[in-house]
């Protein structure tokens, strides 16, 4: 019987470190990505939890859609990445000045 | 300590070494393929906390599709790694001390929580014999959540016609079939009818006469 505590520092862990990564390659679009797919493991890692210890499967259920979801997200996310490269011929993001943003 | 904790804590360890790897890989293809791995000990960890569905679609879903999709656009898209890599070290620390604050904040929530009640403690329920994990999830998906799952049927066939409106392009010059510009057509574009006087030829006046006869 794994405790709730240790699954919800693994997810916090998790997060944090991808909250790290973000910072650390905030260059390349690519690896952004990537640390948001780490994200929403570390989150439906919570929700994995919580299903078990509340004997729920709508948290698994919500797990599902989040799948989902982030399968569309890095699906369109890398195809604006390929448009981006093949325009710009670069996807480093401090290129991506030209909204002056 | 049981078996079961025992692996949890391998796995976790396993698990958080592969998303330091993601997050410091020199080369974007390491980075993925970390990647992969964490995705592969976190379906593990799903089997251990009886997750079993999710855990296979996690690794037949990310694994199989999107990592792919991920190591095809970084293999497709020639990176300049070296010059993507500079300013690193500098924002080090920074990330390093969110990455703190976020472990810190995290756990004191689940430290103060666990001080507080027994409430989330309830014991679970030992599942029963011949449970599927499967089974069950389809049965709360297919009638409580089928409007919801309708809409996530939509959002991906969406998401599909977007990434390949987006990457699609037209080159000039390029000899390809259009199916729509072939069954549009009418016949008028295609013959042109002449109206013309119609003249009578001329009848020769006399035979011609056969060349064999000029040979010397």
């Amino acid at each position: 019987m794994i405790p709730l505590e240790w699954i919800l520092l693994l997810s916090g862990g998790l997060f944090s470190l991808s909250v790290a990564g973000i910072f650390l390659n905030r260059k390349n679009v690519i690896l952004l990505l990537m640390c948001i797919e780490l994200m929403l493991l570390a989150v439906n890692f919570n929700f994995v939890a919580f299903a078990r210890q509340l004997g729920d499967l709508q948290g698994q259920i919500f797990v599902f859609f989040i799948m989902t979801v982030a399968a569309a997200e890095s699906a369109i996310g890398l195809a604006i990445l390929v448009v981006l490269f093949r325009e710009r011929s670069s996807i480093n993001v401090e290129h991506l000045d030209t909204m002056k943003g | 300590m049981s078996i079961t904790e025992i692996l949890f804590c391998v796995f976790s360890a396993v698990l958080v070494t592969a998303a330091i790897g993601v997050i410091t890989a020199r080369n974007p293809v390491h980075a993925a393929l970390f990647l992969v791995f964490a995705f592969f000990n976190s379906a593990v960890l799903w089997l251990l906390l009886e997750a079993e569905f999710l855990a296979i679609v996690l690794v037949l879903v990310y694994v199989g599709a999107v990592m792919v999709l991920f190591l095809f656009v970084v293999m497709m898209l020639d990176v300049n790694v070296a010059q993507m890599r500079e300013g690193f070290t500098r924002y080090a620390p920074l990330g390093l001390l969110i990455a703190a604050l976020v472990v810190f904040e995290i756990g004191s929530v689940v430290w103060v929580k666990h001080l507080g009640s027994d409430t989330a403690a309830a014991a679970v329920a030992a599942t029963a014999e011949g449970y599927s994990n499967t089974r069950e999830l389809g049965k709360v998906l297919y009638t409580k959540y089928l409007y919801p799952f309708e809409l996530a049927a939509v959002l991906l066939l969406v998401a599909i016609v977007a990434a390949i409106t987006l990457t699609m392009r037209h080159r000039a010059g390029l000899k390809a079939q259009d199916v729509g510009a072939q069954v549009a057509v009418r016949a008028q574009d295609r013959i042109r009818v002449v109206k013309m006087a119609a003249v009578q030829p001329e009848p020769p006046s006399e035979p011609v006469k056969p060349e064999t006869e000029h040979k010397p």
